[in-house]
């Protein structure tokens, strides 16, 4: 994270380090394994009060964005995220945040209330993905008279048996349609999986024949696309830079390692078949950092060429992420797969970080249609 | 005379005017410097050289070379106009690297009065065209461990030995060469830079055939040439210090003030099909593999673009070591690239149908040159060690050559027998 930052986001990124040092430490995560939860309630909401979830909500609706490119702010947030492999569901919440405040409907203000002070928890289920072709979705979204009947299911949906709200992405005629679903809804079931995360939690939700009324609606009936599309690339954004933290966790203290241990009577950082790996892992970080950076900037600024981007970052961090994750354990050796060492927690990050919101192959894929649709109209 | 500087937009509006009633469209050849055959190449030579003329005839040559030389003595702001001016239109390509960089930049450095007389007016006019003779066959990375010998004979030096890798010398004129010229001293510390014409006695030059069939590179051999001390760049076995900014020059390429280029001009070896063009061409677009294929050709330019942006802002406030993660990136980002449009070209790019239309064998072509992405302009390897030891602060490598008298440092095999 190279940008030039303001004395506010110093601040806002500092204040967030020092939290999540003092409240999850991995010492504390490590021996939380087994919690149902992955985090304490209070441990979100004394989150939310630093302003987590408030950069992407517009002034009027309450949010606030301390250099006024909410999307990079909450880079900042997500870096902070990856680098201490914190818990809790901050892509999701900020998504869910950031399109209830789009949308300007005054009948979404209450729970928009509720998701930025963290005192309920939204997660996003994500039935119908730009990158899917219409047969793919596996959640649908009808009208029948004055209500909405969701069907289908989907997983995995991060913090799913904690959240308070689902906002329900599912195909419809002639579209893609949103609404946003109190979790205690008739017809709601919620089933915990098992994950490769210590401290984050994941479930399945499917919904059998729910019914609810229109005013749950999140822009158009059918309408949705676009705003779906904006709301996976600001997700885009917020997991790669989290990885890009875990990347550089894991690196730096690969790299003390290196001068640390002795073999043969010699640093391993004094071979040079071991340089030449770190010399490739740091290029990756580096490159990392900086995809990640432009595509934060580019949303921020409304740029053209914001979509290319926040693909090419999801998926370069999506792959290379782990592959230094990996080389990082392969350079610690036997140490580097145990539970008792940190590494993990940053493999097990980009690991699921890769998943979320799409994969390389899915982002590719997608910057491969934009890429012909370019060329057809030139 | 006038010693004030003419303000640039005054020049700009003079050079926009001079350069459209003179100057034609920009030719292929301007961009790629590939012609079909040498006869091809010698009429573009031959024009180059017509074309500088020109320029300098007009008026606008040397534009911040200093006027006792047939330069303007204007400034980089001034030959910025001028390139911008010069946007679309032709231009003496050939002249521009290495002839007026690093060449031209380095003599004006580093030559005697008589010397940048004799020789800087010649390239402005057109009558001239330089090399740089610094690699080896058995340098490769080492560029200071060269093993091309100069020997003082009375007021001459004779030259024996072997340089490579030279672009376009079969039909230069001048060479900038370093040569040792003392053994006893460490590799740094004996060397000499000396002005060779390529067509003396004992210069013979061959051409180096690549695996594409491109032969624009050139191998020289110098034996027994005789040069005039007066043709001794700086002090002798001070080379190194004259070859250390001679490469400095060098890695500015066409960015010099010294060079003159059409701004926007994208300098590329082969105009190459877009990996959507290259699908389409091989039935190859629907198939949803092929699809992340070109997602991934795509991610991998975004990526590389915004690493230079990245490491641009960070040389000028950071660690300048950190150019070597972007070469290194690229070098490996553009071998992942050339796979991936030879895997999307399918069968075409490897056999082909010479009497159809539209091969696909420059695909297959670029995909066995791909390495050089990794070698040309200092191996991937150099810059791994860089980044490793001087930005992450790792050991240096074992030298065989430090602190030793050359001639006593191993330049051959000697292994140990199993």
């Amino acid at each position: 994270m190279w940008h030039e930052l303001t004395s506010d986001q110093q601040l806002l990124r500092d204040t967030t380090a020092r939290f999540l040092a003092d409240r999850v430490p991995l010492d504390r995560q490590r021996k939380n394994k087994d919690s149902a939860t992955g985090f304490e309630p209070d441990y979100w909401t004394s989150g939310a009060e630093l302003g987590w979830i408030m950069p992407l909500v517009s002034e009027e609706n309450g949010g606030l964005s301390v250099s006024g490119r909410g999307i990079v702010d909450l880079s900042l947030i997500a870096y902070e995220f990856g680098r201490h492999s914190a818990p809790g569901p901050l892509a999701d919440c900020n998504v869910v945040a950031s399109a209830l405040s789009d949308s300007g409907d005054e009948g979404h203000a209450a729970a928009l209330e509720e998701i930025m002070t963290g005192s309920a928890i939204a997660a996003c289920c994500l039935g119908a993905a730009p990158w899917q072709e219409p047969g793919e979705s596996t959640i649908s979204i009808a009208r029948d008279g004055d209500d909405l009947v969701i069907q289908g299911s989907i997983k995995p949906v991060e913090s799913a048996a904690q959240a308070g709200y689902f906002l329900v992405t599912g195909r419809s005629e002639g579209g893609v349609t949103q609404a946003l679903v109190p979790a205690s809804t008739a017809g709601i079931t919620v089933k915990n999986l098992k994950a490769i995360d210590v401290s984050r939690k994941f479930g399945a939700v499917s919904f059998d024949n729910v019914r609810v009324p229109a005013s749950v609606l999140v822009g158009q009936f059918g309408g949705a696309a676009d705003a779906v599309a904006m709301q996976v690339r600001r997700a885009a954004v917020i997991l790669s830079a989290e990885s890009v933290g875990a990347m550089e966790s894991a690196f730096a203290m690969t790299v003390d390692w290196a001068f640390d241990r002795y073999t043969f009577g010699r640093a391993l950082a004094s071979y040079q078949a071991l340089k030449h790996r770190f010399a490739d892992l740091k290029s990756w970080l580096e490159a990392s950092h900086a995809v990640c950076d432009s595509a934060a900037d580019a949303l921020a600024d409304g740029l053209p060429r914001a979509a290319e981007t926040v693909c090419a970052a999801k998926s370069y961090i999506g792959e290379q992420g782990v592959e230094l994750a990996q080389d990082c354990v392969q350079i610690h050796g036997g140490i580097g797969v145990t539970y008792e060492h940190d590494l993990h927690f940053f493999l097990r990050r980009v690991t699921l970080n890769r998943l979320l919101y799409g994969t390389p192959g899915d982002h590719r894929r997608w910057l491969a249609q934009m890429q012909i649709e370019k060329e057809l109209a030139a | 005379m006038s010693t004030e500087i003419e303000p640039v937009e005054e020049f700009r509006l003079r050079a926009r005017e001079w350069i459209k009633s003179n100057l034609g469209p920009t030719q292929p050849f301007d961009r790629t410097q590939h012609c079909k055959d040498d006869e091809e190449e010698l009429v573009a030579v031959a024009r180059d050289r017509a074309l500088q003329r020109k320029i300098f005839d007009g008026g606008f040559a040397g534009i911040c070379m200093p006027k006792e030389y047939g330069g303007l003595g204007l400034t980089p702001e001034h030959n910025r106009a001028f390139n911008e001016e010069l946007a679309g239109h032709e231009y003496p390509s050939r002249f521009a690297v290495p002839t007026f960089n690093p060449c031209a930049s380095t003599i004006l450095e580093f030559c005697t009065a008589e010397q940048k007389a004799a020789h800087l007016r010649a390239i402005l006019k057109g009558e001239e065209v330089w090399v740089q003779l610094l690699s080896e066959p058995g340098g490769g990375s080492d560029v200071a461990g060269i093993t091309t010998s100069a020997v003082r004979d009375g007021d001459h030096w004779v030259l024996n030995g072997s340089k490579v890798w030279t672009s376009r010398a079969w039909w230069a004129d001048w060479g900038l060469i370093l040569a040792r010229t003392n053994w006893d001293v460490p590799k740094h510390a004996g060397m000499t830079v000396f002005l060779v014409p390529l067509r003396a006695p004992g210069v013979e030059i061959q051409r180096i055939i690549r695996l594409n069939g491109e032969s624009e590179a050139c191998q020289e051999f110098f034996t027994d040439v005789r040069i005039p001390d007066s043709d001794r760049v700086g002090e002798i076995d001070a080379g190194w210090t004259i070859g250390t900014r001679w490469m400095f020059h060098e890695r500015m390429g066409h960015n010099s003030p010294y060079v003159t280029y059409p701004s926007g001009m994208t300098l590329s070896a082969a105009q190459e099909d877009s990996p959507v063009a290259i699908a389409r061409k091989s039935g190859k677009i629907d198939d949803p593999a092929a699809r992340e294929l070109i997602g991934e050709h795509r991610e991998l330019g975004i990526v590389t673009r915004a690493l230079q942006g990245r490491i641009a802002e960070a040389a000028t406030k950071a660690n300048k070591d950190m150019s070597a993660v972007d070469r290194l990136f690229r070098g490996v980002a553009s071998v992942r690239r050339s796979t991936i449009a030879f895997d999307l070209a399918g069968a075409g790019a490897s056999v082909w149908d010479e009497e159809e239309e539209a091969a696909t064998d420059a695909i297959g072509m670029n995909f066995l040159m791909r390495q050089i992405s990794c070698i040309g302009g200092g191996t991937t390897e150099i810059s791994r060690n860089v980044v490793a030891e001087r930005i992450l602060g790792m050991p240096r490598e074992a030298s065989g050559d430090k602190g030793v008298a050359f001639r006593d440092v191993p330049k051959g095999p000697s292994r140990s027998q199993g």
